[in-house]
């Protein structure tokens, strides 16, 4: 295949289409990511195809010169599933947001990822209800004050990695719209993973929820409060890269290096374990008081087989086994009598 | 026409009737429908024509014995035309009290009653709510009643297989069967070879039903019950091979001929429902024909797979009834704004709500003609047989690929359950269904549209040079750039309009059955069909002067449809609905269509029709043409 794909750049992935988020919106550094992405990927143009929802963060297929289909509130994973499924071969990435996701679009979403399509979710979680300006969202903390909350609100908000997780999907990933270069390369893997992947990515609007990731992105707090998920190293964190997460029982815990506490003390990050616990355990952390929040991939299970795949094989197998399907003997089939 | 309630008093062994409608009726778990598809499989072979109607409850299983856990299922067959399963019955099998009280009243007077005596005792008939036993009050005088005792006579005839009491009381309804069988000079060849067929792994099962089938047959021999039995000869249908065919049977096959016939995969997306599950398990079977089956989370998702499958290619389809209809009213729209060929079944059923899920209805036609937001016309068909609904499936496929927007195909579960014989078509008589990929990057633009059809091009992913976005926000016609001008709108909207119109000209003029002009025309659509072909061919016979037309597009309509109309002094529209089809005609033709109109779950029956008929010509001037103006 690569023999034939021409070299693309990053100008191969822009529209003319003019951009219409709002000047400093978070979703800027996405699409700019994720047009530096693409044309890395070896993948001729043709084959990729953007899918989103409804919201500010669902405008993303009109800016990407690739195959676009921006569908209903909620629906983009069924849209992409019914694409998939008729056309495996396609490299299909869905653009979607908290509420998008989360709110209308839940149920699609973990049916989606348990089913292991492949496809590839961007979630921007801005906490908030951008296009329709300004509710909260399922990711909206508890006793977040918004225009339809005026008082706080009253709902707990939903882990989407967690919920992930719950819902088995294979490919789990956190990054930030301001770490460009760490969200590139979390795009790389979410790339190269066959099955489902949703990738968690935590994006600013700074019209309707500005700095809501104000804690975890400002210059001198960053690697205080962010802990970088590599797979076969210890979680170590902080400006001076003390701090460390150890397991104790089946918690964790935030351990200061030296005196006696090494590195090899630390919990190492495998993306491939299987206890589910694992990977559940890390996505509590950013509501854990103390705890950095942990990005990078997850969790990464390269061996679960795709749905699409699992489709096409059991009509492979049908058609070994009964052969080619005969529409005259189709026709004729069950008890027949002549009327002459 | 002779039927065997005009025939008591001969006495030949054997006599030649015309027609016969014979009823099963029992608990839900007394395996009726059984018996009735093995009796109606049989007559078929035999060269009848037939119509039938299962009728069963939406609880599976209902306490045994009670009225409301009454399934039954009744078969029309004839050595000449059938349109219906018949308004009442000739004769009706009943396995307790709780079925043969639901269904006494459709027996004709002088009908034979063949009840299963085993299941009168007190609790039975406390359960059927039965005061006192009708097989000793004399409410029963007016039919010929065989008392039978099926269970004590089953259990006789399989001792000495050895099996439990349960097992040999669940093979009566085969003793039933049987009987059937030697009061029509059926063969039980058919049902031997179904029972090997089924019970593959369970020889003793198949065994032990023949053996109480057979017994059932030797019983009617052996005891002289019945002095006479019937025959019917074949029906003088056109010649050719026949099958026979269901109406959801016919729409999964329709749709994978269709798919066949265009060169594309079919892709359904579906969620479970009543009547409709039917045409997903069918079409579930089918993976040898590349058919891609998705069972989805709900029926949202079911058709907006359908759209996903659709944009990349394929021939892509969702199958619901009406609370499922209701869902995927958003995504229909979606379907409309970005052109894409899909095809909505809709297996309507009783409503509101879950409603009646196991009974018939036409009340989605309103629904399926405006029940979205905006302005977002789609196409509909609507299927008025069990076998035509193969027909449908392939012309639904053809509009949606030719023209490029969704199509809406009605059926209903009346149609969807009830089978007929079928004329298997020569693969010759099945048209080509062209479709056009394009792939000519030079001068591609999503929206520029063919100037007959209207159709914008099909480019799906894939395609090198192609790239472009779509999408539900409105659209500059040609670029399909995102737009929303005030005038760009409203021409977007008049398109999307004229588009559904521009399929008028693949819609045949409607030729009326029956009279040409007249006193009255019959505007039906749907299932509604037979009985109303039933209908008008007695009263022409009796010499009124009445036009038939059914449709099959109702959206557009036929053009000439209005000038048909013109023809006669009055236009009639039975619907089993509160007059939706009625409504759309007075509204877009200003005639004074009539609505005669049922809301019961159950279709017509053609003496009720007949009834309206006749109440409708007489009043009001009678003469031709003009009606009511
Ligand atoms: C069926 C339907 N319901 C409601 C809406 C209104 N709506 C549009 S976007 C949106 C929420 C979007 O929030 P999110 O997914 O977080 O996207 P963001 O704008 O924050 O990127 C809502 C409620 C709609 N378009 N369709
Ligand atoms: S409202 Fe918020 S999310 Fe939407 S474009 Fe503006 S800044 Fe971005
Ligand atoms: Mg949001």
């Amino acid at each position: 295949m690569s023999a034939t794909v021409p070299v693309l750049t990053k100008k191969d992935f822009q529209t003319d289409q003019e951009v219409r988020w709002c000047p400093g919106c978070g979703d800027y550094a996405i699409l700019s990511a994720v047009q530096a992405v693409f044309p890395e990927l070896g993948i001729p143009r043709e084959k990729f195809v953007v899918v989103s929802g409804i919201g500010c963060s669902s405008r993303f297929p009109y800016y990407m010169n690739t195959f676009g289909f921006h569908t209903i509130h909620g629906r983009a994973p069924a849209v992409a599933t019914g694409i998939k499924v008729a056309h495996p071969e396609l490299e299909v990435w869905v653009a979607t947001g908290d509420g998008d996701s989360l709110s209308i679009g839940g149920n699609h979403t973990i049916h989606m990822l348990r089913r292991n399509v492949g496809i590839k979710v961007l979630m921007f979680n801005n906490r908030i209800y951008g296009l329709t300006k300004g509710q909260y969202s399922p990711t909206s903390e508890l006793g977040k004050k918004t225009k339809s909350t005026p008082f706080g609100s009253a709902a707990r908000p939903f882990n989407p990695l967690a919920l992930a997780i719950g819902a088995e999907t294979t490919f789990v990933a956190r990054s930030i719209d301001v770490m460009q270069q760490h969200l590139k390369e979390t795009l790389k893997k979410a790339a190269a993973h066959k099955g489902a992947a949703y990738i968690e990515i935590l994006q600013n609007c700074n019209i309707f929820n500005d700095g809501a990731w104000q804690y975890l992105t400002e210059k001198d707090a960053r690697s205080e409060h962010i802990v970088q998920l590599e797979h076969g190293k210890p979680l170590i964190f902080g400006k001076n890269r003390d701090k460390g997460i150890r397991l104790n029982g089946l918690d964790l815990e935030v351990v200061q290096l030296g005196n006696g506490v090494s590195e090899h003390d630390l919990l190492i990050h495998d993306e491939q374990y299987r206890n589910p616990a694992y990977a559940f355990l890390l996505a509590k952390m950013e509501e854990m008081p103390g705890f950095p929040t942990p990005v990078g991939v997850f969790r990464s299970w390269n061996d679960i087989p795709r749905y699409e795949d699992l489709m096409a094989n059991q009509i492979k197998d049908v058609v070994t086994k009964r052969g080619a399907g005969d529409i005259d003997k189709l026709l004729r089939s069950g008890d027949t009598w002549e009327v002459r | 026409m002779a039927t065997i309630t005009d025939a008591v008093e001969s006495k030949p062994k054997r006599q030649v009737i015309e027609r016969a409608v014979v009823r099963f009726c029992g608990d839900s778990g007394d395996g009726m429908q059984i018996s009735g598809s093995q009796f109606t499989n049989t007559v078929a072979l035999y060269g009848n024509d037939l119509a039938t109607f299962p009728d069963y409850p939406a609880e599976i299983r209902a306490p045994a014995g009670t009225l409301p856990g009454v399934s039954g299922f009744q078969v029309q067959f004839s050595s000449s035309d059938v349109y219906t399963p018949g308004d009442a019955v000739d004769v009706l099998v009943a396995m307790n009290p709780a079925a043969l009280k639901m269904n006494i009243k459709d027996l004709k007077k002088n009908g034979i009653l063949i009840v299963n005596s085993d299941s009168f005792a007190d609790n039975d008939l406390r359960k059927a709510h039965q005061a006192t036993n009708p097989l000793e009050d004399h409410s029963l005088d007016a039919y010929r009643v065989f008392p039978v005792q099926l269970e004590r006579l089953t259990q006789a005839a399989l001792e000495e297989l050895g099996l439990d009491a349960k097992t040999m009381n669940r093979c009566k309804n085969f003793f039933a069967l049987g009987m059937c069988y030697w009061l029509y000079n059926r063969p039980m060849d058919h049902t031997y070879r179904w029972l090997d067929d089924k019970f593959k792994s369970k020889p003793l099962l198949a065994e032990a039903n023949k053996r109480a089938m057979k017994a059932g047959y030797s019983y009617c021999e052996a005891t002289e019950a019945f002095q006479v039995s019937y025959e019917i000869p074949p029906a003088k249908l056109a010649p050719g091979l026949y099958r026979n065919l269901s109406g959801n049977q016919a729409l999964a096959m329709g749709f994978v001929v269709a798919a066949r016939q265009a060169g594309l995969q079919l892709f359904l997306g579906s969620y479970p429902i009543t009547p409709a599950s039917d045409i997903l398990h069918e079409l579930s079977g089918y993976k040898n024909f590349g058919v891609l089956t998705f069972q989805a989370e709900d029926e949202i998702a079911a058709i907006t797979s359908a759209i996903g499958a659709a944009y990349s290619g394929a021939l892509a389809m969702t199958t619901t009834s009406g609370p499922g209809m209701a869902l995927k009213t958003e995504a229909m729209g979606l379907a409309v704004a970005v052109e894409l060929p899909i095809v909505v079944c809709d297996i309507q059923r009783g409503g509101p709500s879950t409603g009646l899920p196991t009974k018939t209805e036409q009340a989605d036609l309103l629904q399926a003609m405006y029940g979205r937001n905006s302005e977002a016309p789609i196409p509909i068909l609507a299927a008025s047989t069990p076998g035509d609904c193969f027909w449908v499936a392939l012309e639904a496929s053809r509009i949606a690929l030719k023209y490029m927007v969704p199509v809406i195909v009605l059926s209903d579960g009346y149609l969807a359950n009830g089978a007929e014989p079928w004329r298997i078509p020569q693969l010759s008589e099945i048209p080509q269904i062209p479709v056009h990929f394009v792939t000519d990057p030079q001068g591609f633009l999503p929206y520029k549209r063919d100037p007959q059809t209207l159709a914008r091009p099909w480019a799906i992913p894939g395609t090198p040079g192609l790239e472009h976005r779509i999408g539900g926000l409105e659209k500059q016609d040609v670029t399909g750039n995102v737009n929303y001008e005030p005038l760009n709108h409203e021409k977007m909207v008049r398109l999307r309009a004229a588009k559904v119109e521009a399929i008028g000209q693949d819609v045949p003029d409607v030729v009326p059955s029956g009279d040409p002009e007249g006193d009255l025309l019959i505007v039906g659509w749907g299932s509604t069909y037979g009985s109303i072909t039933a209908a008008v061919k007695t009263q022409r016979a009796a010499g009124r002067r009445i036009g038939h037309v059914h449709l099959r597009y109702l959206n557009p309509l036929p053009r000439n449809l209005g000038q048909v109309m013109e023809r006669y002094a009055k236009v009639l529209v039975p619907e089993m609905n509160m007059g939706q089809l009625s409504m759309i005609l007075r509204a877009k033709y200003l005639v004074d269509a009539e609505g005669y109109n049922k809301i019961q779950g159950q279709p017509f029956k053609q003496a009720e029709l007949e009834a309206k008929i006749e109440e409708v010509l007489s009043y009001g001037a009678v003469g031709t043409g003009k009606n009511g103006r």
